[in-house]
């Protein structure tokens, strides 16, 4: 077994859990020093899912980081291998990593995921082999629009499925739909977004003057459509009464914009990109420049799924933050471009996605940008963002009357089982998870999130 | 010498399409490129990004008119390999039409095993003739794309809400063509089998249904038309497989070349199912 994997995993020096050579005091350093080196061996998809399953598989075999340094020291690194690779072939290693947890009850899962850039994490658990390595038999599908996504988790067809964020949240308060407790596993990615224009109005930058703008936002209960009000209220312009708010399916902004029934859309990645590639569209502004650390879209599943399945809810959760934690390194950003764009996924060009993904991207306008955190996937789904969106949901009208905002948002968001099994996976917190509440800063004004009535009461554009 | 009137049609037919292609060739020639200079570093690099360059190596830029070359090209690939299986979001044409064509047979016989009987009843009796009409008209022009998302919040299933909307959807003109058919057998048919003493259900078999035969067939092969109708819109609301799903998923691409091949292939496919039902309908009709 030549000792290149990427992980490391038979270096006793190293912290197979955080950094992954233990040479320096942070992830980010390490990643600077090794940048060179795993981006080479990051674009062959193959390897870097066996390196992948197989740090995963030493992980599965030493729990615990300390013994398997005690044991790589004590016998060294050559007999470790071969000791290893007699247990080797991996289902053993995958049998006996689930025997740590409990029997799962469900094995042949269907996610849904809707085709953007956005469910990243829970399409790459698949060709990464992650679901596997839990011994889960994940069938992803494809689906037509967020309406359906809702419709199919509701009736069961989907055991989990990628949503987008405010949606769990609306589902359980039955805005939309029947009452059904819905939860938050896992938030997909944060920022990826952006305001695309059509190219008519590449001199008309100031929002001040889009009075009369139709615009298309994904869904009703999507952060693109809170983002984009904020936006433009921001701007002096009431998003009911100055513009127009057209729910539309993503390929349909595309569409709509080249035939001038649109003036723009907040969209979702790789479109904003791919109006851009068409020669229709360009990028005004990225959600980044809004709210940076957006939330955008989620990992969701029912409360009754978790009721009756709990350690497979708990192996699903593994893979899908094991994934995230992957797709967050920029290095692997090219690579994964590469397996996301088939037609079995995103079913769109490399080139569309790979710009999306890594922030050096042609804006539409002649310009090439470099913004490398265009897009991240951070999977902590912190409380603070759910409190924001119901401030936004209340502040638009689609909840009318007092809220509990901190008692929903602690029921939807399932932060405390995301803490706990990022810890035991090893995978860095910042401090503030604890509490789960922090600050957020959207447009330069100041979220508090121990003040939400307040801060809508703040705004003076709102509907209630 | 004049050609016989078939060999006209056909030479006009042909020559019709001649003049489709060159329109359409004319109409997608590619732009003749501004004239080539040196590009700077940032220049190159923008149009990279943009596809512009053939050193991405993706085939080709996908948005746009295809030509009719890029076409052939399109349709050439896809029938190369029809039955190619990537995964559940990934399946090849022959596949996709296979699923559909499945769907279109459970919803079509179900409509036919419920329809044809009912206006059996219906079309024998004035009485429930005339209750049932309102009804009947009311639920007769509703659209596939309305009824879906009432299935699916009701059946709970997307599958079946497909197959329920081609149901719902032929089984009215199959139920109205039978009423009316068995309306208008000739009385003195009936005269006479009354005259001979035919048994009620005698009579239906042996008289009245060939008689009003030809309307059913009729009535079957308008369904027929709609079912192939509503599957494509109920794919695309629904996704998963089938036809429909397909032009979707390439739709979410703004790949019109794949677009097209299957609107040509829901074509044909829709032709044949007719030239079927109108098979049938020959072998049924009768002369006065």
């Amino acid at each position: 077994m030549p000792d290149d994997n990427l992980y490391r995993p038979y270096d006793a020096e190293v912290a197979l859990g955080g950094c992954s050579c233990g040479q320096h005091a942070s992830q980010h350093e390490h990643d600077a020093a090794a940048a060179a080196r795993r981006q080479q061996r990051a674009r062959a998809a193959d390897t870097l899912s066996q390196d992948f399953v197989e740090a995963a598989a030493v992980r599965a075999l030493f729990p615990h980081d300390a013994t398997r340094r005690r044991f790589l020291a004590a016998v060294g690194k050559a007999t470790a291998m071969a000791a290893i690779a007699s247990v080797l072939p991996l289902p053993a290693l995958q049998a006996m990593a689930q025997e740590s947890g409990g029997a799962l009850e469900k094995k042949h899962l269907n996610i849904g995921f809707i085709p953007i850039n956005c469910a990243t994490p829970l399409i790459m658990a698949d060709p990464l082999g992650l679901y596997r390595e839990q011994g889960l038999e994940v069938t992803l599908q494809k689906t037509a629009g967020w309406a359906l996504v809702r419709d199919r988790v509701l009736n069961g067809e989907l055991d989990a499925s990628h949503f987008l964020s405010p949606m769990p949240l609306a589902i359980s308060m039955g805005l939309g739909s029947a009452p059904q407790p819905m939860r938050v596993a896992t938030i997909q990615n944060v920022n990826g977004q952006a305001i695309t224009l059509a190219l008519k109005h590449r001199n008309n930058r100031d929002p001040r003057n889009w009075k009369g703008f139709k615009f298309a936002i994904p869904f009703e209960f999507s952060m693109h459509n809170f983002l984009l009000r904020y936006y433009l209220a921001e701007h002096g312009l009431d998003p009911d009464r100055d513009v127009q708010l057209r729910v539309t399916p993503p390929p349909e902004m595309i569409a709509n914009l080249r035939a001038g029934n649109i003036d723009g859309f907040l969209g979702p990645d790789p479109f904003n990109q791919r109006a851009v590639y068409d020669e229709i569209g360009f990028i005004h502004i990225l959600s980044k420049d809004i709210w940076d650390g957006h939330p955008c879209c989620a990992f969701g599943l029912s409360a009754e799924f978790i009721r009756a399945n709990p350690n497979t809810y708990a192996a699903l959760y593994r893979a899908v933050l094991k994934a995230a934690a992957m797709a967050s390194d920029p290095a692997n950003r090219p690579m994964i471009a590469k397996a996301i764009a088939p037609q079995n996924y995103l079913n769109q060009p490399e080139v569309v996605i790979r710009q999306a993904l890594t922030g050096r991207y042609a804006d539409g306008l002649g310009n090439v940008c470099d913004v490398p955190d265009r897009a991240d996937f951070a999977p902590l789904p912190w409380y603070s963002m759910a409190v924001w969106m119901l401030t936004q949901m209340q502040r638009w009208g689609y909840v009318k009357g007092e809220l509990d905002y901190r008692g929903l948002a602690e029921q939807v968001f399932l932060l405390t089982d995301a803490r706990r099994l990022m810890q035991e996976l090893g995978e860095p917190l910042p401090p503030q998870a604890q509490i789960g509440y922090r600050k957020i800063r959207v447009m330069g004004r100041e979220f508090d999130p121990a003040q939400p009535q307040a801060y809508v009461d703040g705004f003076a554009i709102r509907r209630s | 010498m004049q050609a016989p009137p078939r060999i006209q049609a056909a030479l006009l037919s042909l020559l019709l399409f001649g003049v489709l292609l060159g329109i359409w060739q004319l109409a997608t020639r590619p732009v003749a490129d501004t004239a080539a200079r040196p590009l700077s570093a940032a220049e190159a690099e923008y149009a990279e990004l943009m596809g512009q360059t053939a050193a991405t190596g993706e085939a080709e830029k996908s948005n746009g008119f295809p030509t009719p070359w890029q076409f052939a090209a399109t349709v050439a690939g896809q029938l190369a390999d029809p039955f190619y299986d990537r995964g559940p979001n990934d399946k090849g044409i022959g596949i996709q039409l296979a699923h559909s064509l499945g769907r279109v047979a459970v919803g079509y016989l179900l409509a036919l095993a419920v329809a044809v009987p009912l206006g059996f009843v219906v079309g024998m009796s004035p009485l429930l003739q005339r209750a049932l009409d309102p009804f009947i008209q009311v639920l007769k022009p509703i659209s596939p794309l309305a009824w879906m998302p009432i299935a699916l919040y009701t059946i709970r299933d997307s599958t079946i809400s497909g197959v329920f909307v081609i149901f719902i959807c032929s089984a009215w003109p199959m139920l109205l063509n039978t009423a009316f058919g068995v309306a208008t057998v000739r009385r003195e048919w009936l005269n006479v089998a009354r005259t001979l003493e035919l048994g009620r259900l005698r009579t239906a078999f042996t008289v009245i249904l060939p008689a009003a035969a030809p309307t059913i067939l009729t009535g079957m092969r308008i369904s027929m038309g709609i079912a192939w109708l509503v599957i494509v819109a109920a794919e695309m609301l629904v996704g998963g497989t089938g036809i429909g799903y397909f032009v979707w998923n390439e739709w979410n691409n703004l790949k019109l070349s794949n677009v097209l091949f299957a609107v040509l292939l829901i074509g044909l496919v829709g032709m044949a199912l007719d030239l079927l039902l109108a098979g049938l309908q020959r072998r049924v009709s009768y002369g006065d």
